[in-house]
C-alpha cells in the first residue's frame, strides 16, 4: 500500500538489489594535504590522449594547463599542483595500462592567475551558447560518472538532431559510493546553476535532475533550492541497481527508449552526471579547470570510510593513508564501486578525472566463488535491464560464435554485472560478455 | 482375393514408374555440376578444417585450387609440401616447394623470472585478462599464461608447463595452422622456419619497454643491448624499439650471439649440447685470436707460457 502511495519512477526491465553499504555518506568532503609528487596522465577520457605542452624541469602553477587536448574528441589537462615537472614517461594508471604521465614534484601552492577561489555563489550566466561551450572545452570537462566523455562533445548536438531535455544524474546506484551524494548535499546551488549554463548551452527549457530515493536529505534540499530556478525538476527514483545507467534514467524518467546501438541524442536527451555539472559551474563561473574532484574512500575494513577533495593525480595509496591507512586483512583495492569497478593491480596509480571512488574489500570478500554449471534458472535474463539472454550470449562468447553474438545484440551489454551478481552458479558472465564485444570489434573492423 | 492382390501390385508398379519418370525429368532441370576435380583434391587434403590456408575449411580450399587453377597461392600448412604435390598432380599444375613452419613462443619470463605482483582470478581466458589490464606481473608485453593457444590447438601440439607457467610447442606435432598465432591476444606466438635439421634460433622476448624497465620486471628480458647485434657476421639481427630481432632467412645458426646474450633469452632449440674443447686446441685457438680480441684470452695465454 505503501508502494502504492509513494509511486517512484524506475526503469521496468531486470535490474538488482545489491545491498547499499553507504559508509561515508554521513562524512563530509575533507580537504587532504598535497602528496609529494603527482602524476597526471595525458589520457584521463575517451578519445585521442592530449598532446603535452611541458617538459621536465619547467616550473607550472596549480590550473595551468600542461597538455592540449588533439582533436576534437579529446580533453585539456592541467597541473593540479604547482611546482616542477619530473618525467614524461609511461606509468600504470587506473585503467590497468601503461600510459603516458606528467609527474610533477609539489612545491607550495601557488595558483594560475584569473580562477576564482573564492567560496562565493556567481549566479548570473554572463556567456553565450557558443562562449559556454569553448569554455568547457577549454576547461577540459569530461564525464565524471565513470566513462569520462569529453562534455563539450556531447553539448554539441549533431545537425539533424536536437534535444529537448537534460538530465543530471545524481543517481549514484553503485553501493559503498556516496561523492555525488556528498556532493549534492554541500554544494546544491553550484549544481543548480551548472545545470542551468547546460540548459542555456544546449538551448532546452527543462532539466530534470534524478536521486535515488536512499539520499532523501540530498532530494528535500534540492527540491527546496530549485524553487528559485527555472525549469529544474528533481525526480525520485527507486533504488535499484543499475538506476545510473544513461538508457534506464532516460527510460524510467521520460520513458523513451535509446535504440540500440543509440545515443541518448537519438531520443533527444543529454545525461550529464551532478559531479560533471560542479565542474561545469566551476569552468564557466569561476574560471578553474577540472584538477580536483570528490573521491570517495570507503571500504568495510577501513578506519575512516571518508569524502575527499582530491587534485587529479594524487596517488591512490595517499588517498588511503589519508582515510586510516590499508587495513590487515585487504583482499582488492578496487577504483569505482562494486558492481562495474576495477581492482586495482598498484595502489600507486593516480587518481584521474573520472575516478569516484576507492573501495577497499576484505579477504573474505573479494575471492570469487567456485563456479558451476549453468543450471538454466534464468535469474540472469531477469537481472539484466537491457533485455539480453546472458546465460546464452556467455556460452556463445565462450565457444567462440561472436557473429551470433552480435546478431543477438552482446553488443548492448552495458556491463552492469547485475546478471553475474545474481547467478546462484557464481558463473562469470560479465566477463564473457566482455570477450564477446571485444571480439565482435574485432570481426567489425 | 488372389485380384486384390494383383489389382494393388500393379497400381503401386505404375505409380512407381510415373514418379521415376518425374524425378528422372526434375533431376535433369536441376542438375549441378561438380567439378569432380574437387572432391579429388578433397581426399587428399588432411580434413581437419583447421583454418591454416586461409580458408574456411578443406572444402573450400579444393573448391579455390580447382576453380583458380593456379598453385602459387595456395598452401596446406597442415599437409605441407607432400600433400600439395598430390593436389599438384590431379589438377596438372605444378608447384613450388615451401620451407615448413613451426609455431614459436616468444616469452621465457617464466614464473621464476618474472615474479607476480597481483593475482587475477578472473575467468580463464586470457583476451579477457588482456582486455582487463596489463597482467599479473610488471612485464605489460608478456605471456598472460592462462593457455588461450593450448585451447586453440586443434593437434595437441602445446600444453601448458606447470613449471615455467609458459605454453610449450610440441615441435612434431605442430603443423604450424596459425590457430596458436592468432588466438594469442599478446602476439607472442609466432610461425618460424622449421629450419635445417629442425634447428632454430629466436628471441625469447616481446618487450619493447627500455633496457632498465624492462629488465626489472623480468630478469629474462631483452634490453635492446645489441651485443648479439654486434657479434652476429651476417646481419641477421635488427633491434628495434629496445627489442633484438633475428631474420631466419639470414641467420647461419652459428649461435654466437646465445653465448653473448646477458639474458639468456634468445634460444637455439635443437642443437646438440656444446662439447668443451680440449684444453690443448683451446690454447692454440686464443693463440689465433689474441691479436684483435680481448686482453683476458691473452693474460691467460701469458700466464701459461710462464707456468
Amino acid at each position: 500500500m505503501l508502494n502504492l502511495l509513494n509511486h517512484l519512477k524506475t526503469f521496468p526491465q531486470g535490474g538488482v538489489h545489491p545491498d547499499d553499504n553507504k559508509l561515508s555518506a554521513k562524512s563530509h568532503i575533507q580537504e587532504i594535504s598535497l602528496p609529494k609528487i603527482v602524476y597526471i596522465p595525458i589520457s584521463q577520457h575517451i578519445g585521442k590522449p592530449a598532446e603535452p605542452l611541458v617538459e621536465r624541469g619547467d616550473t607550472v602553477k596549480a590550473g595551468q594547463i600542461i597538455a592540449v587536448h588533439e582533436g576534437f574528441v579529446s580533453a585539456n589537462i592541467h597541473a593540479s599542483v604547482s611546482g616542477k615537472v619530473g618525467k614524461v614517461e609511461e606509468i600504470m594508471d587506473s585503467s590497468g595500462f601503461k600510459k603516458m604521465a606528467i609527474a610533477i614534484r609539489v612545491k607550495g601552492d601557488d595558483w594560475e592567475e584569473g580562477i576564482d577561489r573564492t567560496p562565493g555563489l556567481v549566479k548570473e550566466i554572463e556567456l553565450n551558447k557558443k562562449e559556454i561551450l569553448a569554455k568547457i572545452m577549454e576547461m577540459g570537462v569530461v564525464g565524471q560518472g565513470g566513462a569520462a566523455f569529453p562534455s563539450h562533445v556531447k553539448l554539441s548536438v549533431p545537425e539533424g538532431k536536437s534535444a529537448d531535455h537534460l538530465i543530471v544524474n545524481g543517481v549514484e546506484c553503485e553501493p559503498y559510493l556516496t561523492a555525488d551524494h556528498r556532493l549534492m548535499l554541500e554544494k546544491p546551488e553550484e549544481i543548480l546553476v551548472g545545470t542551468q549554463i547546460l540548459m542555456k548551452s544546449l538551448g532546452v527549457e527543462n532539466a530534470i535532475i534524478g536521486i535515488e530515493n536512499n539520499k532523501k536529505d540530498a532530494i528535500k534540499l534540492l527540491k527546496k533550492k530549485s524553487k528559485d530556478y527555472r525549469g529544474i525538476k528533481i525526480a525520485s527514483l527507486k533504488v535499484q541497481y543499475p538506476q545510473g545507467g544513461e538508457k534506464q534514467l532516460i527510460k524510467a524518467l521520460l520513458n523513451r527508449e535509446v535504440p540500440p546501438g543509440g545515443l541518448p541524442i537519438d531520443v533527444g536527451c543529454v545525461v550529464h552526471n551532478v559531479g560533471t555539472t560542479f565542474s561545469v559551474y566551476q569552468a564557466v563561473q569561476k574560471n578553474k579547470p577540472v584538477i580536483e574532484r570528490v573521491v570517495t574512500v570507503t571500504g568495510k575494513g577501513l578506519e575512516k570510510p571518508s569524502n575527499f577533495w582530491v587534485r587529479v593525480g594524487t596517488p591512490v595509496s595517499h588517498l588511503i593513508d589519508a582515510a586510516g591507512g590499508l587495513p590487515e586483512n585487504t583482499g582488492k583495492v578496487v577504483s569505482g564501486g562494486p558492481m562495474m569497478g576495477k581492482a586495482l593491480a598498484d595502489i600507486s596509480v593516480p587518481i584521474a578525472k573520472a575516478t569516484s571512488g576507492i573501495l577497499i574489500i576484505p579477504e573474505y570478500e573479494a575471492k570469487r566463488a567456485k563456479e558451476y554449471n549453468c543450471i538454466r534458472c534464468g535469474k540472469c535474463v531477469e537481472a539484466c535491464p537491457m533485455g539480453l539472454e546472458p546465460f546464452h550470449m556467455m556460452l556463445l562468447a565462450k565457444k567462440g560464435f561472436y557473429e551470433k553474438a552480435k546478431e543477438d545484440n552482446i553488443m548492448d551489454c552495458i556491463e552492469c554485472g547485475s546478471c553475474s551478481f545474481e547467478c546462484p552458479s557464481n558463473r562469470p558472465i560479465v566477463d564473457y560478455m566482455r570477450l564477446g564485444k571485444i571480439m565482435v570489434k574485432k570481426l567489425n573492423n | 482375393m488372389s485380384d486384390s492382390i494383383l489389382y494393388t501390385i500393379l497400381s503401386l508398379s505404375a505409380l512407381g514408374a510415373i514418379a521415376a519418370i518425374i524425378l528422372y525429368f526434375v533431376s535433369r532441370k536441376f542438375k549441378v555440376y561438380e567439378d569432380p576435380k574437387i572432391g579429388n583434391v578433397e581426399e587428399v587434403l588432411p580434413t581437419t578444417n583447421c583454418g591454416g590456408c586461409g580458408f574456411p575449411g578443406c572444402r573450400a580450399f579444393a573448391e579455390a585450387a580447382v576453380s583458380k587453377n593456379d598453385l602459387s597461392e595456395l598452401h596446406c600448412p597442415v599437409g605441407g609440401n607432400e600433400v600439395m604435390k598430390q593436389v599438384a598432380e590431379i589438377l596438372g599444375l605444378e608447384v613450388e616447394e615451401r620451407d615448413p613452419y613451426v609455431a614459436v613462443v616468444r616469452c621465457t619470463g617464466s614464473v621464476e623470472y618474472r615474479k607476480k605482483t597481483n593475482i587475477y582470478d578472473g575467468a580463464p581466458n586470457c583476451t579477457i585478462a588482456a582486455s582487463l589490464y596489463s597482467g599479473d606481473t610488471g612485464c605489460a608485453y608478456g605471456c598472460v599464461g592462462l593457455g588461450e593457444c593450448v585451447d586453440a590447438c586443434q593437434f595437441d601440439a602445446m600444453y601448458m608447463d606447470e613449471k615455467t607457467g609458459l605454453p610449450v610447442v610440441i615441435e612434431d606435432k605442430c603443423t604450424a595452422c596459425n590457430a596458436c598465432v592468432t588466438a594469442c591476444p599478446k602476439e607472442i606466438m609466432e610461425l618460424w622456419p622449421q629450419g635445417r635439421r629442425n634447428r632454430k634460433i629466436y628471441v625469447g622476448c616481446v618487450n619493447t619497454d627500455k633496457g632498465g624497465a624492462a629488465r626489472k620486471v623480468c630478469e629474462v628480458a631483452c634490453s635492446g643491448c645489441a651485443k648479439c647485434d654486434e657479434v652476429c657476421r651476417y646481419d641477421a639481427i635488427t633491434i628495434e624499439n629496445n627489442l633484438a630481432r633475428i631474420d631466419p632467412e639470414l641467420c647461419k645458426l652459428c649461435r654466437k650471439c646465445v653465448d653473448v646474450c646477458d639474458a639468456h633469452n634468445i634460444i637455439a632449440v635443437n642443437f646438440p649440447p656444446k662439447k668443451e674443447r680440449p684444453p690443448r686446441k683451446a690454447k692454440a685457438t686464443a693463440k689465433k685470436e689474441d691479436v684483435d680480441i680481448i686482453g683476458m684470452v691473452k693474460k691467460e695465454n701469458d700466464k701459461k707460457d710462464e707456468a
